[in-house]
């Protein structure tokens, strides 16, 4: 599935990634964790390929094919999805309108006929219900007014709406009291498949109680610097990041 | 010293131009060496349909400077009317063009500019609002690229009248929509808005004068904008508040994007007032579009033209959505989005 191998990354001239090495196979769940400033975010949003994040050296490739030759628009059309730290507002257009934007382009990228509305807002309401997101709510201007944890429950109602294959979730537990985090992991756990992947970056183990990972990676001064299975998450707890700091 | 002047006596002397303060953004002085012949005669009947022609059956036109003058509606009457200003060739053409509402009367007018060509025209409109009439005045000014444009409306409103007004603008080679408004204050309600979008070497410009000359009225005014390529937008706003028009409540807002480095947006809003106790507000902003909002969109699978298209249309929908006359207001809402999509 994902394959990134030796990447090197600056952002402003200043090199965050400095030769990341990580493959998460189909089926799997891994979790980044990591100090802040560690790099977590950039390697986000290099793999999605937002503006400013130069890859200097390396590669990532998503089933064999050049990830980072792709605008965003065309790797989120592949099917990667990543759910922001700090979701956008976008004034004046209704969440639903959003998505079925999106939703649209990605089918017609894909060669696909674009779902019909009543097809859609069928989806929509099924999806809402199982987040218990208040349909009312998917009319209101994207995340504009929404608190944290209604941003961050309207990311994973995107994700639900888009079923992308490889999923990067960007401390998406930061805003979420317990019962949300509930939601919030039962909604990614759904998406659990043996033909999707899903790169869960977090800062505390906390999530992973929720969302089980396969493997947990320790990201520190821009690589992985070890790898290990869920008892790494819940080491790093007790431990803390001081000796991993030291090591970078 | 005016356009019209000009356009009767030929002499290119008496137009407007950047040394006059109201002009100095809008100069047609240095660009309109000669004033034109007069336009040639055009044939209503030789022109396809107008942008709101399904909506009613009134249907006003004026070609090249010539036709029907007047609207007039009696006490309590219920009218919507359709008004198109076409221009046709490369000659210099006015008309004047009074509309009267009468008492409790409720008029919706839509306006259009429909030009070709590398004309001149002026239009002025004197519209008079009796006590309680209510006026939406909708306009969508598609001029030619080649074309210059003058509209210059004088509105005087009564105790109690209502008046709200949207312009929609693609701008012309050269284009100025002007409004004046008298508002008497008495419980008069007034919301002026305007959207201009505005590509290649366009330029618009929207300046309204808002007098408010008594007490306990109204004003609201939000006027957005796009501009990219070589395009200029100016956007002149001022709400007087004579001594005296307590309780005044007036709102202004001006707010552009520019999507090119070569694009321009000169704005003045002003405010005078000479009263103690009102409540008045203007707030003006330009900028690009959000580029972290146009990532968000692209990462979940919009191509940028769409996002960007999606962004802008979100921008400007504000003031469309202000559009009373819910007809007119999705036939405004296409115009914009297709020229928001080129």
């Amino acid at each position: 599935m994902l394959s990134v191998s030796n990447l090197h990354a600056t952002v402003d001239d200043k090199e965050i990634l400095k030769g990341l090495t990580l493959d998460v196979p189909a089926g799997e769940v891994h979790a980044i964790m990591g100090p802040n400033g560690a790099g977590k975010s950039t390697l986000s949003y290099v793999l999605t390929g937002r503006q400013g994040y130069e890859v200097t050296a390396g590669g990532a490739t998503l089933d064999g094919e050049d990830l980072l030759a792709l605008e965003p628009n065309e790797r989120a059309a592949k099917g990667v999805f990543l759910s922001f730290q700090y979701p956008l507002e976008i004034p004046g257009v209704p969440a639903l309108t959003f998505i079925r934007t999106a939703l649209n382009a990605q089918r017609k990228a894909r060669g696909e006929a674009e779902i019909t509305a009543p097809e859609f807002l069928k989806l929509a309401r099924a999806k809402a219900a199982e987040l218990k997101i208040d349909f009312d709510m998917l009319k209101r201007a994207l995340n504009v007014g929404f608190s944290g944890g209604e941003k961050k429950r309207m990311e994973i109602f995107q994700m639900a709406m888009l079923s992308p294959r490889f999923l990067i979730l960007d401390e998406t537990d930061s805003g979420l009291d317990v019962d949300a985090l509930r939601i919030v992991a039962d909604g990614v756990n759904a998406l659990r498949s043996p033909e999707r992947a899903m790169l869960v970056i977090t800062h505390y183990q906390r999530l992973l109680d929720y969302i089980k990972p396969d493997r947990v990676h320790v990201l520190a001064g821009g690589r992985i610097v070890e790898s290990g299975g869920p008892e790494l998450a819940l080491e790093l707890e007790r431990e803390g990041y001081e000796k991993y700091a030291r090591a970078a | 010293m005016s356009v019209l002047s000009a356009i009767k006596t030929r002499d290119a002397a008496e137009l407007p131009g950047k040394r006059d303060e109201d002009w100095r953004w809008t100069d047609l002085r240095g660009l309109i060496r000669e004033v034109p012949a007069p336009s040639a005669a055009l044939d209503p009947a030789s022109l396809p349909a107008g942008p709101f022609d399904a909506l009613t059956s009134d249907v006003l036109v004026i070609a090249n400077g010539v036709g029907a003058a007047h609207i007039g509606l009696e006490p309590g009457e219920t009218k919507v009317v359709a008004l198109r200003v076409v221009a046709r060739g490369s000659g210099a053409h006015a008309a004047r063009i009074s509309v009267d509402v009468a008492a409790g009367g409720k008029l919706t007018l839509l306006e259009t500019y429909e030009g070709e060509g590398a004309y001149l025209g002026q239009t002025g409109l004197r519209i008079s609002l009796a006590k309680d009439a209510t006026v939406e005045r909708i306009v969508l000014a598609a001029d030619d690229a080649d074309g210059v444009t003058v509209a210059q409306a004088e509105v005087a409103l009564a105790p109690g009248a209502a008046f709200a007004q949207s312009l929609i603008t693609g701008g012309a080679r050269r284009q100025r929509l002007e409004t004046l408004v008298r508002h008497p204050g008495g419980h008069a309600n007034l919301r002026l808005d305007g959207v201009y979008l505005l590509a290649d070497k366009r330029h618009a410009d929207l300046t309204t004068v808002v007098t408010h000359a008594d007490v306990d009225g109204t004003t609201q005014q939000l006027t957005k904008g796009v501009v990219r390529d070589q395009a200029r937008a100016v956007f002149q706003g001022k709400i007087i508040v004579a001594e005296g028009a307590d309780r005044t409540d007036a709102r202004m807002g001006h707010h552009a994007l520019i999507l090119s480095d070569r694009a321009e947006v000169d704005a003045k809003p002003e405010l005078e007032i000479y009263a103690d106790d009102v409540s008045c507000a203007h707030g003006n902003t330009v900028g690009a579009l959000d580029e972290d909002a146009l990532f968000y969109a692209r990462q979940r699978g919009m191509p940028e033209a769409d996002a960007r298209a999606l962004l802008t249309e979100a921008f400007i929908g504000e003031v469309i959505d202000r559009i009373d006359y819910e007809p007119a207001r999705e036939i405004v809402r296409d115009w914009a989005a297709q020229r928001l999509r080129v």
